[in-house]
């Protein structure tokens, strides 16, 4: 049994087939690439993934369990996280306050207690601003905690991110192009990162633009085109497949057309 | 039955006034994502010109056109001196900038004309016609033509002018309509202009049947806010019907359960339209990009 | 010791109410000074809102009314003491708050803030036109508190002004604690959380429909304290309570004094309190420059009065 399986995902909107029938499976300590040119339609299926998009057909497995159109919140519950490729930071709240929130479920409790300030909501906080510092000293931000986290730059968004989904102790994280807009030392920073959690057991899904990256971290590749798979394999085998090439041939010539 | 008819006449009556205010509601909506609190203020302003122009001599049709025109400039005034400065502000801003304003111009209007109850003379006397044993008063006819002929007029606007699709294009994308050569600042000055001047329209023609004084404004705004949210907020043909529908729930409620409760029904229905359908009657549905 | 912020503005508020009837010329300002106390409990309600979780209410008098009414009524028709009335309010606002919250919570921007106004234009509706139990549009009579009489049995003899000026600033005081208390809590991180990025808040897990019922719930406990010290402390009360505009006045006065800051909130209630007192001599430009404040702040100081004049002091000093 995989950690997670995804079979058969699709989607439409309005018409437009964004995603359709996309299957793969990963497992622990895994990390799978999802690749494909401009609008192949992986944002959304990482959306699907996460649960933010209801699919419209398909489904999706976490331990062999249907989890299907479960909200975000469940399947976080259930040790899935995800960060964002346009940066989904709480701007106006602290770094520290930022990286706090991914312990969520576990610092949360009675309301009445946070109202009163009773000892238990202290002890909930304290143990999650532990973890957080812990976290953003990992993630080379500790400097960073007290800021207003909207005046951070963008590959340090794009860590405390990181950071924040890790929080989590997930068993699946989803990262979103986690090195766009970072320079070479950040992106190196970033896949060292990337491999050390893998090596705890979390399986990473992956999309990303910088091929290089995603040849050398990762495992396995899955080529999105037009919202269909239409390759799937190790970087080896994946670079050499036509479909790939043709793809990836065809919005370069488009590019460079553009130029 | 001719208590039920009757009924429905003094409803599609209401109705086209909210129609009225919820239509001008719409159109600075769909240019500037605004909601416009002050929108009742326009009606109030359209009957309350009207009265003292006309009380100062001038023919009827004419002071209402003076009054469609300042009330008009108003809405220009109001967008150049409080919205477009505000512009990128958060909701409840907004909220609290149209309030304002609302209460800014009744506070001037007190101070200019008065605190009475106004009205002129209807445009078709008050012989009141007769309709399967309801009656009508040729006035309503008015109102409700007047709610028909600017709805199909600015259908054929945004539709068939050049002008309106540029309206329509800033509302889906201000960037965009800007890169295309769209002047927005035009098309929101023209915005806020015809939302005031239909507003004021609707003031000349109903302050014949409701009298109009200085603080009619607030009740109308939640009323044609309410009716343009029913209908779906940006769409001209929801404020119509939305506008319409509020005004005959509110007379069949008024005239078979309770007059104190007409309000209520209003919002109770409003309420259960938006938890069943969020969107409203025939608003388009979004999903959140991230 | 170091005082953290929370402490820096507990005691800041203190020290405020404490000192400033020293320098009261008439009884009359204990007056203003207890209305103040009242309408900021309000606004904290909103400041929770609107302020950490971001959610609109433009009906939140509605909760105001119901806290209103009930001192008004359960002491005469249940025969409850006023101090139970004032609880049962609360517990009647929060039920209400629920039952209305659940299904409208959904609900974004203008339709969220047309939902709430539906309601809190019922519940004034409801409480003008059943005239046999609430009195009507003329209003009601409030029973007294009893508490004054028992202040003075303790050998401190006040009058009536200087009681409610102490015993609603303590009310203050408690509720600003509270509010202040949420803000650093893991719920009220939750909540900011929410506001910042909702779709980020449920993929850490954050239960969004359910914290900003919980938001929605504390808000209208607030607004319903503070229209039961209202009726309790002017004896007497109508269904303006819980109107249209007085939902717009407390979220003006969050946003005015600055929505996200416990301490920006009652400094707006404080300025929009006092102004139609000030104003009393203009009292025919009343309307006018109301309106006018309300465009001007929000126009100049998005971020609220208070925010606005703490940076430009702090720009001085740099």
């Amino acid at each position: 049994m995989s950690l997670l399986e995804i079979k058969g995902l699709g989607i439409e909107f309005g018409g437009l087939r964004a995603v359709h029938d996309v299957s793969f499976a990963m497992n622990e300590g895994e990390i799978v690439s999802v690749i494909g040119p401009n609008g192949a339609g992986k944002t959304t299926l990482f959306n699907m993934i996460s649960g933010v998009y209801l699919p419209g057909s398909g489904k999706l497995m976490l331990e062999g369990k249907d989890v299907t159109g479960m909200e975000p919140h469940l399947l976080a519950r259930r040790g899935l996280s995800r960060t964002f490729q346009n940066l989904q930071i709480f701007q106006q709240m602290t770094v520290l306050d930022n990286a706090i929130t991914g312990y969520h479920l576990q610092e949360r409790g009675s309301v009445l207690a946070d109202l009163l300030n009773l000892p238990s909501s202290r002890h909930r906080a304290e143990a999650a601003r532990e973890g957080a510092q812990k976290l953003l000293a990992r993630v080379g931000l500790a400097r960073a905690a007290e800021q207003e986290a909207g005046n951070l730059s963008y590959g340090a968004l794009k860590r405390l991110e990181i950071a924040r989904a890790l929080a989590l102790s997930p068993r699946v994280l989803l990262l979103d192009e986690p090195a766009a807009g970072c320079n070479a030392v950040e992106t190196e920073e970033i896949d060292a990162l990337i491999a050390e959690v893998a090596a705890e057991g979390v399986a990473i899904l992956l999309v990303e633009h910088d091929m290089k990256m995603v040849m050398r971290i990762s495992k396995h590749i899955v080529v999105l085109d037009h919202g269909e798979k239409i390759a799937e394999g190790d970087p080896a085998t994946v670079s050499q497949n036509p479909a790939v090439i043709a793809a990836y041939l065809g919005t370069q010539e488009a590019e460079h057309a553009d130029s | 039955m001719p208590e039920l008819m009757q009924f429905i006449l003094s409803g599609l009556t209401v109705g086209a006034v909210y129609a009225l205010v919820a239509l001008g509601f719409t159109i600075i909506y769909n240019a500037s994502d605004v909601v416009n609190f002050a929108q009742g203020e326009f009606v109030m302003l359209g009957g309350m010109i009207t009265v003292f122009a006309h009380g100062a001599g001038m023919p009827l049709p004419l002071a209402a056109v003076i009054a469609i025109v300042i009330t008009a400039g108003v809405g220009v005034a109001l967008n150049k001196l409080a919205i477009e400065p505000a512009r990128g502000a958060p909701v409840v801003s907004l909220i609290i900038i149209t309030i304002g304003a609302s209460i800014f111009i009744r506070g001037v209007t007190q101070l200019v004309f008065d605190k009475q109850l106004h009205r002129f003379p209807s445009f078709s006397g008050d012989d009141p016609i007769h309709i399967f044993g309801a009656t009508l008063l040729p006035q309503s006819l008015w109102v409700m033509a007047g709610a028909l002929v600017v709805f199909v007029a600015l259908w054929l606007f945004f539709t068939r002018t050049l002008t309106g699709k540029a309206i329509l294009a800033t509302s889906n994308n201000r960037l965009a309509a800007q890169l295309v050569g769209i002047s927005t600042n035009w098309v929101m000055t023209l915005s806020f202009a015809m939302s005031a001047g239909i507003g004021a329209l609707a003031g000349v023609l109903v302050t014949p049947i409701t009298l109009v004084s200085y603080d009619v404004g607030i009740a109308l705004a939640l009323k044609g806010f309410a009716a343009a949210m029913l209908g779906g907020m940006g769409n001209p043909k929801g404020a119509l019907i939305g506008g319409f529908l509020l005004g005959l729930l509110e007379a069949l409620t008024a005239g078979y359960i309770s007059s104190q409760y007409k309000d209520a029904a209003a919002f109770i229905v409003i309420l259960a339209v938006l938890f069943a359908m969020p969107q409203g009657l025939f608003g388009k549905k979004t999903t959140d990009r991230v | 010791m170091k005082l953290s912020n929370k402490q820096t503005a507990l005691v800041v508020l203190a020290a405020l109410i404490a000192i400033t009837p020293l320098f009261f010329p008439s009884s009359y300002y204990f007056r203003v000074g207890s209305l103040i106390f009242v309408n900021s409990i309000a606004v904290i309600g909103i400041v929770i809102l609107a302020g950490y979780a971001g959610q609109i209410s433009l009906g939140h008098a509605g909760f105001a009314g119901i806290g209103a009414y009930a001192c008004a009524l359960a002491p005469v028709h249940l025969g409850l003491h006023p101090a139970f009335a004032v609880v049962l309010g609360a517990i009647i606002s929060a039920v209400m708050a629920y039952v209305v919250g659940r299904p409208i919570l959904r609900l974004k921007g203008y339709y969220l803030g047309v939902a709430t106004l539906g309601f809190g234009i019922l519940v004034s509706m409801v409480l003008a036109n059943e005239r046999e139990i609430t009195g009507g549009p003329d209003g009601i009579q409030v029973p007294d508190l009893g508490l004054r009489a028992i202040v003075k049995t303790m050998g401190l003899d006040l009058n009536n002004s200087e009681f409610w000026y102490i015993f609603s600033g303590l009310a203050l005081i408690l509720g600003a604690w509270v509010a202040l208390n949420l803000y650093d809590s893991p719920t009220g991180r939750a909540l900011r959380a929410l506001h910042g990025s909702e779709i980020a808040a449920r993929t850490v897990g954050i239960d969004v429909a359910r914290l900003k019922l919980q938001a929605f719930i504390i808000s209208a406990v607030y607004a319903s304290i503070s229209g039961s010290l209202l009726a309790l402390q002017n004896k007497f009360i109508t269904p303006d309570v819980a109107g249209f505009m007085h939902s717009i006045e407390m979220v003006t006065m969050a946003v005015l004094g600055g929505v996200g800051s416990v301490l920006g909130a009652i400094f707006g209630a404080a300025i929009l309190t006092m102004l139609p007192q000030l104003l009393t001599v203009f009292a025919e430009y009343e309307m006018l420059l109301m309106g006018l404040v309300m465009m001007l702040v929000m126009i100049f100081m998005r971020d609220g009065l208070l925010p606005s004049i703490l940076r430009r002091i702090r720009g001085k000093d740099e």
